[in-house]
């Protein structure tokens, strides 16, 4: 446990986008947009340089906290300003770090409106999901996640569609009813445990069954919804429609994720025997997501819907992954996190490349793409493929090991997960194939030019992403190894109060 | 027991009433001779500097009695007493140019404020049932006559009106409940009372009978549901500047004078009124957020949110534990520091004859006013309850308080009727961020003065929230001191 004098790693990536942020608002109106953009980069960059060390630095042989920082913060309460990460956590900060660059990039010319107020909502949102990932108090933890949601609801309002305005209320509520039910039992559990918020202290808590369900009712309240799981879906379709393009990324990159990570930091080792005796139910919402959310992914007429729909149904994947307590199924769940983080951001942002030539998601709108966008076809179509689970890009890795993982417990579970392969291919080849191919449709599409530099660049390293982790996955899984058997052997020990 | 000779050392711990009823006083005759308004309104802000000072350097930590026990002065009242001079001075600094622009910047304003805020130091530092009702009446009384300052305007005046009569009957029935305490312990003295309490009373029912009494009148005063009618209808029907006040410093003596009567007095009956508070309470939460979600004028969606914090400061009250008792006060206070700024942007933008009452008028502020669309967006935000604002820790402070006096269920409650306040406060920043601006929406002018003191407020609201440890630590430091 270092408790050194200077700041830590994780300190700097959570603070440094959030002061750039800060900086940006300060930087004052429209007046200023070209330094405000630069400003945003330089930022981006910076917090993502600050954060590579938790890459190079990190020892994938423990599964103890690493780059630890612990400092009292309100010691009457005895809250902890307490960070650290471990094999699970840790890429999921790279991953963000490096998504807020590319929704920066995204936003450079979109956005000519309240240029500060945006890229700053971003910055700080950035530096507070990093927040979420390394807190290791319950209350720290709290403070983040629930902070998180301001500057996205700020995005969705004020830079969405028609409806942004119900979306970004329903987003927020809906998260928020989540939350404070957490909460109530974060304080039961600083009762439980004779005063402490530290989560790892929770993880050895003895707990009765009837208080271990609970708890992990209320936490799944939390993060079901916001992974989201089927039938507590229903605000993602909308805020994703109606938010802008970098919106969009960041909520399917980067929060849905939060709220897996939460299952596998709150409620399955807080409550192992609770998570075991509830696998069953979780196994059946994961497979609902995965085959009946696939199948209204297929009928869906506007694009950013249906990748919407597609992100609920890869999701589900991942809780599949979580609840079969393989490590195999865990690892797969994790790769299966952050490879959808790499191609949801890509889908999105190629359906923000169109619809900021035509103004339109219906796929109706357009047909024959691919001959006046040749070169954005070819990023579309790889993509596209990564999203079906094309064996060679990210996206077969994780769905792989889910189901490899679940044939073991159970064959019926793998069969019906493994429908995914058809259906996901089914909704997004058929998309691709009415907005991409064939004949020219319509004068818009007649009038649309391929992709410019920056928006090269962005699909470019993207789709790098998506294919070094399709092609070696390997340094990921050891990153992830150590942590994941420590979270399995944690998980087979009962916890029940003798 | 009647030893109720004055001596000197009886007036120090009462040093900072006198100046305030002495400067009044003067202010008050210095107001007839000269026609400078300007000086009479500095005076009154040096008043509550000089008040604040003295105060400030006679906290002395233990208790201190005076007037046979009639008046104490101790470190929560210290606390209380100073967060009441800072409401009371950023209420004069807010209200300035609002009260010029509409003819109402009178010596007369100046000096009913200050009546006001001393009867809320009496209240604060009382220790008899005597004392207490005097200095409730004196606060009271200030207030009726500053609702109804805009002498022709009409709502003012209704409001006013309804505003005496059902104070007045709060009044009755808190002396009732008083005398019939009085009756069955022989004393008037709340430590005594305490004491007499304790040791049993000849007719337990009689008590509940004087503590639903006393109870309702407190509910009155602190704007609770079932008995906070006339909230609304008074926040709406005052002068902006009026309701900026009344939704501020009162709160701290209502806190001050509920803690007195039945913590101070009355806490060996804890069982008895715990219930009671806890349907107040849980009425409040409800009427409160639901009712608030209706409205489309401001001050009038502010008035159910305050219905809905004072329940949620009864919940700490009612925990019936010390820790309680400091994150109420911590509530309290964290409350008021939110209220003055909500109120002074509303005072704030009704300006050049124009009055911000409709939510309405507040549309797409962040285009116009950037800074004070942020500002506003931070109290939203921290009203609601969400981190990093301090009203985050103000709510969790009372939930934990709550969940470790064992009321998980009312825990429960509270955070789910939060979740519905969360609604109406989002739609005050959807309506500032979301929404165009009117056409007709005025220019703002600049007035340095309260546009820093609303950053400063604004500011304190984010900055408590980042490093909150200091004001809890005040809070729970002086009720310790006092509850020795």
């Amino acid at each position: 446990m270092t408790e050194g004098l200077g700041i830590g790693v994780l300190s700097l990536a959570i603070w440094v986008p959030i002061l750039v942020g800060v900086l940006i608002l300060i930087t004052g109106g429209d007046k200023n947009a070209e330094g405000q953009r630069t400003l945003a980069l330089l930022g981006s960059l910076l917090g993502f340089a600050v954060a590579i060390p938790l890459w190079t630095d990190f020892d994938a042989g423990t599964a103890a906290m690493q780059f630890e920082e612990l400092a009292r913060w309100v010691p009457m309460f005895k809250i902890n300003y307490h960070l650290g990460v471990d094999g699970i956590s840790m890429p999921f900060i790279l991953l963000n770090s490096f998504t807020t660059i590319l929704v920066v990039l995204a936003g450079w010319q979109v956005i000519k409106e309240r240029v500060g107020q945006y890229m700053a909502a971003f910055l700080i949102q950035s530096g507070l999901i990093n927040g979420v990932f390394s807190a290791l108090d319950g209350i720290l933890f709290y403070v983040y996640f629930e902070a998180m949601l301001i500057p996205l609801y700020l995005i969705i309002g004020m830079w969405g569609g028609q409806n942004r305005v119900y979306a970004a209320i329903k987003f927020f509520l809906y998260t928020l009813l989540g939350s404070l039910l957490m909460l109530v039992s974060l304080l039961y559990l600083f009762f439980q445990s004779g005063g402490s918020f530290e989560i790892l202290t929770w993880h050895r808590l003895p707990l009765a069954m009837t208080a271990q369900i609970l708890l992990f009712v209320a936490f799944f309240f939390a993060f079901a919804v916001k992974v989201p799981m089927w039938p507590v879906h229903t605000w993602l379709p909308d805020a994703h429609v109606e938010a802008p393009t970098g919106g969009s990324v960041v909520l399917a990159a980067i929060t849905l994720k939060v709220g897996a990570y939460g299952f596998l930091r709150f409620a399955m080792p807080i409550a192992p025997d609770a998570s075991h005796y509830l696998a069953g139910f979780m196994v059946t919402l994961s497979l609902i997501a995965v085959v009946y959310i696939g199948l209204v992914a297929l009928v869906q007429s506007d694009m950013k819907k249906l990748i919407a729909y597609s992100s609920i149904a890869h999701m589900g994947f991942v809780t599949l992954g979580f609840f079969i307590f393989e490590q195999m199924g865990i690892e797969g769940g994790l790769i299966q996190m952050i490879s959808h983080g790499f191609i949801s951001a890509a889908m999105f942002l190629c359906v923000g490349v169109m619809y900021d030539r035509v103004h339109s998601r219906q796929i109706a709108d357009y047909g024959g793409v691919a001959n006046k966008m040749p070169m954005f076809a070819a990023f579309f179509m790889l993509f596209a493929m990564a999203n079906a689970g094309l064996p060679g890009t990210s996206g077969f890795v994780g769905e792989f090991m889910v189901i490899l993982a679940t044939v073991k417990v159970n064959f019926w579970w793998a069969f019906l997960a493994t429908t995914t392969l058809i259906f996901g291919a089914a909704y997004t080849l058929w998309m691709y194939k009415r907005v991409v191919f064939g004949p020219v449709g319509n004068a818009h599409v007649e009038e649309m030019r391929d992709i410019n530099g920056r928006e090269f660049i962005v699909l470019a390293l993207l789709a790098v992403c998506v294919l070094a982790m399709g092609l070696y996955p390997l340094p990921l899984t050891e990153v992830m190894h150590a942590s994941v058997d420590n979270l399995l052997a944690h998980l087979s020990h009962s916890k029940l109060v003798p | 027991m009647h030893a109720m000779t004055f001596t000197f050392s009886d007036l120090v711990p009462a040093l900072p009433e006198i100046f305030v009823l002495v400067m009044a006083c003067a202010i008050l005759l210095l107001d007839v001779i000269s026609k400078q308004r300007t000086l009479s309104y500095t005076l009154t802000l040096l008043t509550l500097v000089g008040a604040a000072a003295l105060t400030f350097f006679s906290a002395s930590g233990a208790p201190q009695y005076a007037f046979g026990g009639q008046f104490v002065d101790d470190m929560m009242a210290d606390v209380l007493k100073l967060m009441t001079y800072l409401a009371s001075f950023a209420v004069l600094v807010y209200s300035r140019v609002y009260l010029t622009e509409r003819g109402l910047f009178k010596g007369e304003f100046f000096v009913l404020l200050l009546f006001a805020t001393l009867g809320m130091m009496v209240m604060i530092s009382a220790n008899h049932f005597l004392v207490l009702y005097v200095g409730l009446e004196l606060l009271s009384l200030s207030l009726y006559a500053l609702v109804a300052f805009h002498r022709d305007n009409a709502r003012a005046t209704e409001a006013a009106m309804k505003y005496f009569v059902l104070g007045a009957l709060a009044s009755g029935l808190l002396l009732y409940g008083m005398s019939i305490l009085y009756g069955l312990t022989g004393t008037l003295e709340l430590n005594k009372m305490a004491a007499t309490v304790y040791m049993g009373v000849g007719n337990p029912m009689l008590l509940s009978f004087g503590l639903v009494f006393l109870v309702a009148g407190l509910g009155f005063k602190l704007g609770v549901a079932p008995f906070h009618m006339w909230v609304p209808d008074v926040y709406q029907g005052a002068p902006s500047a009026v309701t900026l006040f009344i939704g501020s410093a009162p709160k701290l003596a209502a806190f001050a004078f509920t803690m007195r009567i039945l913590v101070d007095g009355l806490q060996p009956a804890v069982a008895e009124w715990q219930g009671m508070l806890a349907v107040m309470a849980v009425l409040s939460l409800a009427i409160g957020n639901l009712a608030a979600i209706m409205q489309t004028n401001i001050k009038r969606m502010l008035a159910y949110s305050t219905i809905s914090h004072m329940g949620f400061m009864l919940l700490g009250i009612l925990s019936g534990t010390f820790a309680g008792y400091s994150v109420s006060m911590f509530y309290a206070i964290v409350y008021v520091l939110m209220s003055l700024g909500t109120f002074g942007l509303v005072v704030y933008l009704s300006q050049n004859g124009y009055e911000a009452e409709s939510l309405d008028d507040f549309k797409g502020l962040n285009q116009r006013q950037p800074w004070l669309a942020a500002l506003m967006a931070m109290l939203m935000f921290s009203m609601a309850g969400l981190p990093p604002f301090v009203g985050f820790y103000a709510k969790l402070s009372v939930l934990q308080a709550l969940v470790g006096a064992g009321w998980l269920w009312l825990a429960l409650v509270a955070v789910l009727f939060s979740l519905i306040g969360a609604y109406y406060y989002l739609r005050v920043v959807k309506i500032l961020y979301f929404d165009t601006p009117h056409a007709d929406a005025p220019i703002l002018s600049g007035q340095a003065d309260s546009r820093a003191l609303l950053s400063i407020n604004g500011l304190a609201v984010l900055l408590l929230g980042l490093a909150p440890q200091g004001l809890i630590a005040l809070c729970v430091y002086a009720m310790q001191m006092s509850m020795q």
